[in-house]
């Protein structure tokens, strides 16, 4: 009995979204990021005795929004339930969250694993995505004997999104993140900015030995700033497991903290009791019915997700499965692209110089595509240049990061820097001889067989006409001439 | 016995002494042997109640409204740093 | 002898300070109250010069009150007003808001005096458990006034306010109002926003008046009655005139007495002037018969689960960190356990571990899902019952008045003197307690009527006819 035991890791993912309505969940302070501390608060978020929760009628809707566009069964009937438990960040020492009844139940979301050269799809389940109030936020660093609390955060609407245990890899769990991510920003319900926490993710993680079907014994890992974070944290913790399954040691169900620098999760010890929260129905708050005609409304106004998007982008475009998954990442994106082929451009050559030179520019700079100075009518406007041949395409690159810079129109940069392509044949001509003449050497060499030679003499007409020259109509002259 | 005080206790932030616990898990063990009547009723199928009233839907719209009490809670709350409550250290770090 | 002007009724309050004004009212009651509240403990803070700071000039002092003056139980939030709910925990614990029956008080030109003693938190039936210190009966002083809204009930049976509000969990109001001689309603859940009262069993709570007279009674709840958009359990119904009902005419009303409630342990002088006033209504008019509710018997255990599990919850958030009291502590656990330990009483533990424990993991069935099924029991039981008749009538409590001390070391005896008081919040049904006669040693004895939720109308009639009729309002303790 020498074979090794092989193991698997199987992980569940939740995700806890921020939903973008301007009022807390149960009370009407703003939700704005960014305040300061403990501004936006009132009795009612702050949990003052005494005080009673509303519900936000537009939370539930962007909640069933979500539920909706991750095909989960939106329940008719729904309740909210405390959570109790204490900590300087919960006010009420009970979160008003959803138990038994949560407003979306069973959805599943698809993710594309890329595999070499195929791409792989895979259903990953969604357990539940329910109602919750955030906490505030606590700040330890560089506090004396303390801990500071800042209720701003304190009832912000959040949904908390519960995949099932059917994740198989840290790649996988990366790739569910980043579609999830992506559905939620077409969906228009939540920033989705990890940094300033509207979209934070835990992860729930264990080994067993491959063929067997129980679980293993999870372990919680918190505090991820990223998706990578997530990816990375993932990778040591089933290293951490394995290597202890291996052992036989006995892994513990713990929660334990992901921590960047290091690269390794720590455990976070304390002394408390096993969780026990104690859920029971809110009785300040009465039960909801999500009404058929509601459910209607908000299925009829879902927008196109990228999925279809994509499907749609290959169908009509005739755009490569490839290219066409990425203009479709980013709603913005996929916007950008699809005004430039509505006022007219081909759709391959947009999508080219878009997924090319403009993203690398937008990146460079760090500007989001809806910020871009270089709207899609002004791309186009340089693809028309192109098309007419009053620029080369070699010429249009060296534009584009001017109209970036000084936002004026591709033709206003051609005409003031004198960069109109030249067209002119017996111009053309005249500059070839000129050269073939003086280079006779490489004009025998290239009617020898050395193709590559020509290459040489259309660096050299460009040189002339400092980049200028039609690059098609250079190639053509020359060829003449030097077969003759 | 069911009842394990020191749990409960624990559950609830609640450290007593001694001579508390015996006399609290005294009375607490006598008020469940009473609530046990309860156990009499079947109760198989019936609904149970959270809420006498037959209320659904009470929703408010999302309209911001900014009141600001932060300095007058700020100024009685038994410890502060700035405009921050401030509370002990959470955990001992190890 | 010419009545005093602390004797006055809200009613006649009124009248007078419309052609008069308030002060020499507002006086009168300061005065009473400086002299009694020593020897009774009906107040924890005795403050109108707060509130002739924070308020108000003449003019606020119209509306229909005109600035006649009340008193409200030491657990519903005033502004700027120190509101401890007669517990060590909330000392120092000042609103920042005022709940919205002190908002529609205000406006409608009342003049706060101070807030009334009450046990901790509003646990307990006999104000012994208050931070304060107990509050005294004032038809007998070594006797306890009930509970919780005790000092609410003595400040008004004592003419130390015109008038008073209460909450009622589980029979707070009505339970002092029997003990005290005066009158006290708990409104049907809903009908009174509990935005600003300090929770004790979220799905029991209601606010209510404790009053000289069931008019007083009429008045008041026309003003705190109502949908308030910040209280999502409030009911958006029209609020009738409730003056209206008190017409002497209970002429085909159909009155309920259930033979459940007229059994052994019962008091034989309570169940004798109970009945007598049930043979009161019935010369007036009105159809007496006898009903069952059966599950009457399991109703207080049911509440002990359920209104106990919401209180250990409404009491998390007393943890040091907002507000009141703050015990030193090495770390933040230290910090929670001092805190709590030092800032609850007995009753209060005792409820809070008794709560904690019927929720959590593993007897959560037992007990809490168990008890909320029994609690639908119990509302079929009324749901039938109203079938059958229009009113319940039954004593309010089962004894009179108590000693200070008879009950206070054996929780589940005090737990059982609101047997009679509990079904209406269980079932969340409108109940009103208002004297009914006397005991041979002179204490008060106080008759329940319970109605159909929302019909607080149909309360106010019989109640009205009943007291008319006997007119013992009159009859005042000698203090």
């Amino acid at each position: 009995m020498n074979t090794k035991i092989q193991y698997e890791p199987v992980i569940g993912l939740e995700v806890h979204v921020q939903l973008s309505t301007k009022s807390k969940l149960f009370c009407a302070c703003s939700t704005q990021f960014g305040e300061a501390p403990n501004q936006n608060t009132c009795p009612v978020c702050m949990g003052w005795p005494g005080s009673l929760p509303v519900l936000n009628e537009e939370a539930l809707k962007l909640a069933v929004r979500v539920g909706l566009a991750l095909h989960c069964q939106v329940s008719e009937k729904i309740k909210f339930d405390r959570k109790n438990y204490f900590y300087p960040d919960l006010p009420k020492a009970y979160q008003i969250s959803q138990y038994d009844m949560p407003v979306n139940k069973l959805g599943w979301v698809e993710i594309e694993i890329q595999n070499g050269k195929e791409i792989q799809k895979k259903k990953i389940g969604i357990t539940r995505a329910h109602l919750e109030e955030d906490a505030g936020k606590l700040l330890h660093e560089g506090v004396k004997d303390g801990s500071l609390v800042d209720y701003n955060r304190a009832g912000t609407p959040l949904l908390e999104i519960v995949s099932e245990p059917e994740i198989y890899s840290p790649k996988e769990a990366y790739e569910y993140l980043k579609t999830l991510k992506m559905i939620l920003e077409y969906l228009e319900v939540s920033d989705c900015n990890m940094e300033e926490g509207s979209l934070r993710c835990d992860a729930n993680i264990s080994v067993r030995p491959v063929g067997e079907m129980k679980l293993g014994t999870k372990t919680e890992i918190k505090n991820m700033n990223s998706f990578r974070a997530v990816e990375r944290a993932l990778n040591y913790e089933i290293g951490r497991q394995m290597e202890m399954a291996a052992q036989g040691e006995k892994i513990l169900q713990e929660t334990r903290l992901w921590d960047e620098t290091s690269g390794q999760t720590f455990s976070m010890r304390s002394k408390e009791e096993a969780h026990d929260y104690r859920y029971f129905p809110e009785p300040d708050l009465v039960p909801f019915r999500i009404a058929r005609e509601m459910m209607d409304s908000i299925q009829k106004a879902l927008p196109e997700l990228p999925a279809a998007r994509a499907k749609r982008f290959q169908d009509d475009y005739q755009l490569s499965a490839y290219d066409a998954s990425v203009l479709t990442q980013e709603k913005a994106l996929a916007n950008y692209f699809e005004a430039c082929v509505k006022e007219g451009s081909d759709p391959k050559t947009a999508c080219n110089w878009i997924l090319s030179e403009v993203l690398a520019l937008l990146n460079a700079k760090c500007i989001s595509v809806k910020d871009s100075p270089v709207q899609p009518k002004d791309l186009l406007g340089m693809l028309r240049l192109i098309e007419d041949k009053t620029i080369s395409g070699k010429i249009a690159k060296e534009i584009l990061p001017l109209m970036f810079e000084t936002m004026k129109s591709a033709a206003d940069i051609v005409q003031s820097r004198g960069l109109t392509q030249v067209n002119d044949a017996q111009l053309l001509e005249d500059l070839a001889d000129k050269i073939v003449q003086a280079n006779p050497v490489l004009v025998e060499d290239y009617r020898a067989g050395k193709k590559k030679a020509l290459a040489f003499f259309v660096g050299q007409i460009m040189k002339e006409t400092k980049g200028k020259a039609n690059p098609q109509l250079v190639n053509e002259i020359l060829v003449k001439k030097l077969g003759g | 016995m069911e009842f394990e005080i020191e749990k409960i206790a624990q559950l609830s932030r609640l450290s007593l002494k001694p001579e508390e616990l015996k006399k609290l898990r005294k009375d607490i063990e006598s008020i469940l042997g009473y609530i046990k009547t309860l156990g009499d009723l079947k109760t198989g199928d019936i609904e149970p109640t959270s809420h006498v009233l037959d209320l659904e839907n009470v929703f408010r719209k999302d309209d911001v409204t900014r009141i600001n009490i932060r300095d007058e809670v700020i100024s009685r709350a038994p410890c502060v740093e700035g405009p921050f409550f401030k509370v002990p250290k959470v955990v001992d770090k190890e | 002898m010419e009545k005093q002007l602390y004797e006055l009724t809200l009613k006649e309050a009124i009248d007078v300070a419309k052609a008069e004004g308030p002060w020499e009212i507002i006086r009168a009651v300061i005065d009473r109250t400086a002299l009694l509240n020593p020897r009774l403990n009906a107040f924890v803070r005795f403050e109108p010069e707060h509130f002739l700071k924070k308020s108000r000039k003449s003019e606020d002092f119209k509306g229909v009150l005109s600035g006649a003056p009340l008193s409200v139980k030491d657990n519903i939030c005033i502004h700027g007003c120190e509101t401890t709910c007669a517990s060590k925990i909330l000392r120092g614990h000042v609103p920042p808001y005022d709940a919205t029956v002190i908002r529609k008080l205000g406006d409608a030109g009342a003049f706060f005096l101070g807030q009334c003693n009450m046990d901790e938190f509003a646990f307990g039936s006999s104000c012994e458990t208050s931070a304060y210190g107990a509050v005294k009966n004032p038809w007998d002083i070594e006797r306890v006034p009930g509970g919780s809204s005790g000092g609410s009930a003595v400040a008004v049976a004592a003419d130390m306010t015109i008038a008073a509000l209460g909450s009622d969990t589980g029979g707070s109001i009505r339970q002092p109002a029997a003990l005290c001689g005066v009158v006290g309603l708990k409104p049907t859940y809903g009908r009174v926003s509990r935005y600003g009262l300090i929770a004790f069993g979220s799905s029991f709570d209601q606010i209510g008046p404790i009053t000289k007279t069931v008019e007083d009674s009429a008045i008041l709840m026309n003003l705190i009655s109502g949908f308030d958009p910040h209280d999502s359990t409030s009911v958006n119904q029209t609020v009738p005139d409730y003056t209206k009902a008190l017409a002497r005419n209970v002429k085909g009303l159909r009155i309920g007495l259930p033979k459940e409630y007229f059994v052994e342990g019962i008091d034989p002088e309570v169940e004798t002037k109970v009945r007598e006033a049930a043979n009161v209504l019935k010369q007036l008019g009105a159809q007496i018969k006898t009903i069952s509710l059966p599950h009457t018997a399991y109703a207080v255990a049911v509440y002990y689960i359920v209104a106990v599990a919401e209180a250990s919850s409404n009491l998390g958030r007393f943890d040091g960190v907002q507000y009141g009291l703050r015990a030193p502590g090495k770390n933040l656990l230290e910090m929670y356990f001092e805190t709590r330990n030092q800032g609850f009483g007995e009753e209060a533990k005792r409820r809070i571990l008794l709560g904690n424990f019927v929720l959590s993991a593993g007897y959560y069935e037992a007990y809490y899902r168990k008890g909320q099924k029994v609690r639908t029991l119990i509302r079929k039981d009324f749901e039938e019952a109203f079938k059958e008749v229009d009113l319940i009538l039954t004593p309010t409590s089962p004894t009179p008045a108590f000693k200070i001390n008879e009950k206070i070391s054996d929780p589940l005896a005090m737990y059982l003197s609101d047997i009679f008081t509990i079904p209406a919040n269980l079932v969340g049904i409108p109940a009103m307690s208002l004297p009914c006669g006397f005991t041979e040693k002179g204490l008060p004895i106080g008759v329940q009527l319970m109605a159909k939720p929302f019909d607080e109308e149909g309360i106010f009639r019989a109640a009205f006819a009943l007291e008319q009729e006997i007119r013992i309002y009159k009859r005042k303790p000698k203090l």
